[in-house]
C-alpha cells in the first residue's frame, strides 16, 4: 500500500499527489514512469514520475482527472493509499550535456517536463521553460521551473503571459538562436507542433509519449508507437522518442480506441457526462 | 467394487469421458469447462491402469510424477494417501491436472494406448488434486530445519511457484518477486478461467504463503532493482521471468485500432477482468467477428475468449493444417465444439482498416506444404494469386513470444543465446555463480509443466549450491 502524504489541487481536475513509494523515490530519473492501480477492480494506469523526494520516500504524480479512474486517484485524501505502484519504468531522458536547452510543457505535460528541466540543470545545462494553457488557472509548475531557468508562460485566452500557442513562443526563441535541444511533454497536436516547427532546422527535439498500456513491461504490446518506420513498445522502448521520427497521427488515432468505454465509465461514476473527454 | 482385478478385467475397461459443461451453454460464460470425474468415474478410470512393472508413464512426465503409484492407492479408494504421493512429486497438481499436454507426454507412453485409450492420467490428477484442495491435504508439508540461507526466486510463474515451493521445503528463507499486481504468472494473466479457475491459483498461492514463502508484487526486476543488488542480498537468485514479449507479424495495418497481442487480450481478459466492464474499470473491445492468427494453446485460449466475450464468428487463422496445429488436443476439440471456424493453410500478409482506423479486415493467403522445416513440420509455401479477405473487426496475434529483455538487458554479464534466452545447464545453472534460470526465459515458449521441471532442478542444484556440495 503506497499512502498519500498530500494532496494539492493545481488546476483545475489537475491534482498534485504525493504518494509513499520509497525505493522509486530513490532511483527513479527524469522521463520514467510508475504504473498506479488504484485497488481492486482498477485500471492499470502510466503516470510520469513529476518529482520525488527521496529523504521523505514520496513521489510526485500529477493527475489530469478526465476519466473514472483518474478522478478516483484525484479524489484520494491524505492519509488513503493506493494499492499498487510498480517502477520505475521506461528509459530515462537522454539529457543534453551541455549548452541549451529549451523544455516544452502543455497543460498536465509540464508536470512530466518538469523532471527533465531538473535534471538538466542539474548538469549544468542552460534551460529555458516554455509552459502553456488553456487560461491562467491551467498553468501548472511555473514557480519550480522558474527555479531552474527563464520561463515563459503562453495561455491560448491570453489571460495570463504571452497570449496564443507555446509553438508560437518557441519560433521566437529558435529565431534568437543557440538551441541545442528541444523537450516537449504535452497532448499529441502540441508535440506534433513543436516537432514540425523544429523539423527544418533539425535541432534535436525530444517527446514523451502517452499510449495506451497495460502492464507497462514490454508484455502486452498495447503501447506501440510507429517511429521511424518502426514498431516500437513505448513502455520500454521509451516513452521519450526523437520527435522528428514520430507518427503522431497514428499515436493519436490509438489513444482513441476506448474513448466509448472511457466515457460509459464515467457517466456510470457520475451520472451523464457533462464536460466532454479529451485525451 | 474392490482394486484385486485381474488384467483382463482391468482392459475390460473403457476410458472414461470427463463430463463438460454443455457446449451450446459454455460458449458465452467463463466457468470452467470440464466439470471434474465424480469419485465413481475416478475409481473406474483409475482401475484401467494396469499397474506396469516397468511403467513408461513416469518417465513421460517431465516432473517424474510416480503415476502408478498414488492411481493405485485411488484405484484403492485411498485418496488421502493418493494425495500425499501426488503433492510429494507434484508442486501443482490442480494446476497440471488441467493444462498439461497429457496426449504427448504421460498418456502417449502408456501401454493401454497400444490397443485403445490410455489412462486418463490428466484426469485422475485433477481428481486427486481437487480433493486433497477440498480436504485440506497438503498445507502442512514438512521442510526441512532452517538453513540461514536466502533465495530469491524472480517471477511467480510455474517454474518461479514450484522452485519456491521446494527451497522453502529445502529449509531455505525465500522471496519471489512478482512484477504484476498479483501472483501467478502466465496461470493469471494467460490462461483462462474456462480452462484454469484463478481461484486455484490464488490457493496454491496462499498454500506456499503459509509455508513461509514471502511474495513480493510490483516489483520488477531489471528496474526496481537490479539482478546485481539481488544477489548482494540473497545468496543464490532463481530467474523465471518466462517469454513475455509479444511477437507481431510484422505486417502492414498491425496498428490499427482492433489488433491486439495475445497477451494484451488475454491480459485484459484474465487477470484485468475486462469481461466485467464497467464493474471493472479495464475495457477491451469485442467484436463480432474475431480472427485468431496462429495455432498454438494460446490462439485457442484467444479465439475462445472471443466467443466468449460475445462473437458471432471468431475464426482460427492458421498457416499450416489441422494435423499440425500444436495446441493440445482437447483444446482443439473444445474449440470446434464450440463452434470456433478454422481456416487452415492460410497466411496473413495485410490487416485492413476504414477511414477511422479500426480493423475491417485481415488480408491473406492461400499456402501449400512443402518440404518439411527444421521443426520437422512442412513449410508452408504461398499459392500464386490465392489472396482474399477475411471480413473482421478484431484480429488477435498468437504467434509466439520471446524473451522479456528487461532483466536480461540490465545485466550484461548474464549469458545470452541468439534469441535472448538466458543460457543453462541441465541444472538451470547460468554463467553468474548462484544464479539459475528456468521455464519459458531459458527454453523459449514451452509449456507449464516444463518450466515446473526446471522449478525442481533448478532448487535441488540450489539446495546443493547453498550448501556448499
Amino acid at each position: 500500500m503506497h499512502t498519500i502524504l498530500a494532496n494539492t489541487q493545481l488546476a483545475p481536475n489537475v491534482v498534485r499527489l504525493d504518494v509513499v513509494a520509497p525505493r522509486i523515490a530513490e532511483i527513479r530519473r527524469a522521463g520514467q514512469f510508475v504504473i498506479v492501480r488504484k485497488g481492486r477492480g482498477a485500471e492499470r494506469i502510466p503516470l510520469t514520475i513529476a518529482d520525488a523526494d527521496p529523504a521523505r520516500g514520496g513521489i510526485t504524480l500529477v493527475i489530469q482527472a478526465v476519466g473514472k479512474s483518474t478522478r478516483e486517484l484525484a479524489a484520494l485524501r491524505p492519509g488513503e493509499a493506493i494499492q499498487d505502484i510498480a517502477g520505475p519504468l521506461g528509459q530515462p531522458t537522454e539529457l543534453l550535456e551541455r549548452g541549451h536547452a529549451v523544455c516544452v510543457g502543455g497543460g498536465v505535460g509540464t508536470a512530466v517536463v518538469h523532471p527533465i528541466a531538473q535534471s538538466l540543470r542539474a548538469r549544468g545545462v542552460r534551460v529555458t521553460s516554455i509552459i502553456g494553457g488553456r487560461a491562467k488557472e491551467w498553468v501548472i509548475f511555473e514557480a519550480e521551473l522558474r527555479a531552474l531557468g527563464a520561463v515563459i508562460v503562453c495561455t491560448d485566452d491570453g489571460s495570463y503571459g504571452r497570449p496564443g500557442f507555446v509553438t508560437q513562443a518557441l519560433a521566437d526563441v529558435l529565431a534568437d538562436g543557440a538551441v541545442d535541444a528541444v523537450y516537449a511533454v504535452g497532448p499529441v497536436p502540441m508535440m506534433r507542433a513543436v516537432a514540425e516547427l523544429t523539423r527544418p532546422s533539425g535541432v534535436p527535439t525530444i517527446v514523451s509519449l502517452n499510449p495506451v498500456m497495460v502492464d507497462g513491461t514490454g508484455m502486452c504490446g498495447g503501447c506501440r508507437v510507429t517511429v521511424g518506420g518502426e514498431t516500437k513498445f513505448a513502455c520500454v522502448d521509451g516513452p521519450e522518442f526523437d520527435g522528428h521520427q514520430v507518427d503522431f497521427a497514428e499515436l493519436a488515432d490509438r489513444l482513441g480506441t476506448y474513448r466509448l468505454f472511457e466515457r460509459e465509465a464515467l457517466e456510470r461514476h457520475e451520472g451523464p457526462c457533462k464536460i466532454g473527454l479529451e485525451q | 467394487m474392490s482394486n484385486d482385478l485381474t488384467p483382463k478385467e482391468r482392459m475390460a475397461i473403457d476410458r472414461q469421458h470427463m463430463p463438460e459443461q454443455d457446449a451450446g451453454a459454455r460458449r458465452r460464460t467463463f466457468t470452467e469447462v470440464n466439470l471434474g470425474f465424480t469419485e465413481q468415474l475416478a475409481l473406474l478410470e483409475a482401475r484401467r491402469c494396469l499397474l506396469c512393472k516397468s511403467p513408461k508413464c513416469i518417465s513421460g512426465c517431465p516432473v517424474l510424477v510416480d503415476i502408478p503409484r498414488f492411481i493405485n492407492f485411488l484405484a484403492a479408494g485411498n485418496l488421502p494417501a493418493a494425495a500425499e504421493s501426488l503433492l510429494s512429486d507434484n508442486a501443482l497438481p490442480a494446476v497440471t491436472g488441467r493444462v498439461c499436454p497429457q496426449e504427448t507426454q504421460c498418456e502417449e507412453v502408456c501401454v493401454r494406448g497400444v490397443k485403445g485409450a490410455p489412462v486418463a492420467v490428466g484426469y485422475l490428477e485433477r481428481y486427486v488434486a481437487d480433493w486433497a484442495r477440498a480436504h485440506g491435504v497438503g498445507a502442512e508439508q514438512p521442510s526441512a530445519p532452517p538453513s540461514g540461507k536466502r533465495a530469491a526466486v524472480i517471477g511467480s510463474g510455474p517454474a518461479g511457484l514450484t522452485a519456491a515451493g521446494e527451497l522453502v521445503k529445502y529449509g531455505h528463507d525465500v522471496t519471489v518477486y512478482e512484477a504484476f499486481h498479483t501472483p501467478g504468472g502466465v496461470l493469471v494473466y494467460g490462461i483462462p478461467e474456462f480452462r484454469l479457475p484463478k481461484q486455484i491459483v490464488e490457493d496454491e498461492v496462499e498454500r506456499l504463503k503459509a509455508r513461509g514463502v514471502k511474495i513480493e508484487c510490483n516489483v520488477i526486476i531489471g528496474k526496481t532493482y537490479t539482478l546485481r543488488e539481488l544477489r548482494e542480498r540473497f545468496d543464490a537468485v532463481f530467474i523465471a521471468v518466462g517469454a513475455g514479449l509479444p511477437v507481431f507479424m510484422n505486417v502492414p495495418g498491425e496498428n490499427l485500432k482492433g489488433v491486439y497481442s495475445a497477451n494484451e487480450y488475454l491480459t485484459r481478459t484474465n487477470l484485468m477482468a475486462a469481461y466485467a466492464f464497467p464493474e471493472v474499470d479495464t475495457p477491451i473491445l469485442t467484436g463480432k467477428r474475431v480472427a485468431v492468427v496462429g495455432g498454438g494453446n494460446v490462439a485457442m485460449d484467444a479465439v475462445r475468449t472471443a466467443k466468449r466475450l460475445g462473437a458471432d464468428e471468431a475464426t482460427i487463422v492458421y498457416r499450416r493444417g489441422k494435423k499440425e496445429l500444436p495446441a493440445r488436443i482437447e483444446e482443439i476439440h473444445h474449440a470446434e465444439e464450440e463452434g470456433i471456424r478454422f481456416e487452415f493453410l492460410v497466411a496473413p500478409v495485410e490487416v485492413v482498416g476504414n477511414a477511422e482506423g479500426w480493423v475491417t479486415g485481415l488480408t491473406c493467403l492461400r499456402m501449400a506444404l512443402g518440404e518439411p522445416d527444421d521443426s520437422g513440420r512442412r513449410r508452408p509455401v504461398p499459392v500464386p494469386g490465392s489472396e482474399f479477405v477475411i471480413a473482421c473487426d478484431i484480429v488477435i496475434v498468437a504467434i509466439g513470444t520471446r524473451a522479456n529483455p528487461l532483466l536480461t538487458g540490465s545485466t550484461p554479464e548474464l549469458k545470452l543465446n541468439k534469441w535472448g534466452n538466458i543460457e543453462a545447464d541441465e541444472r538451470g545453472a547460468t554463467s553468474i555463480p548462484g544464479v539459475y534460470a528456468g521455464g519459458d526465459i531459458v527454453r523459449g515458449a514451452a509449456t507449464v509443466i516444463l518450466a515446473m521441471g526446471d522449478g525442481k532442478t533448478a532448487a535441488r542444484a540450489i539446495d546443493a549450491y547453498l550448501r556448499g556440495s
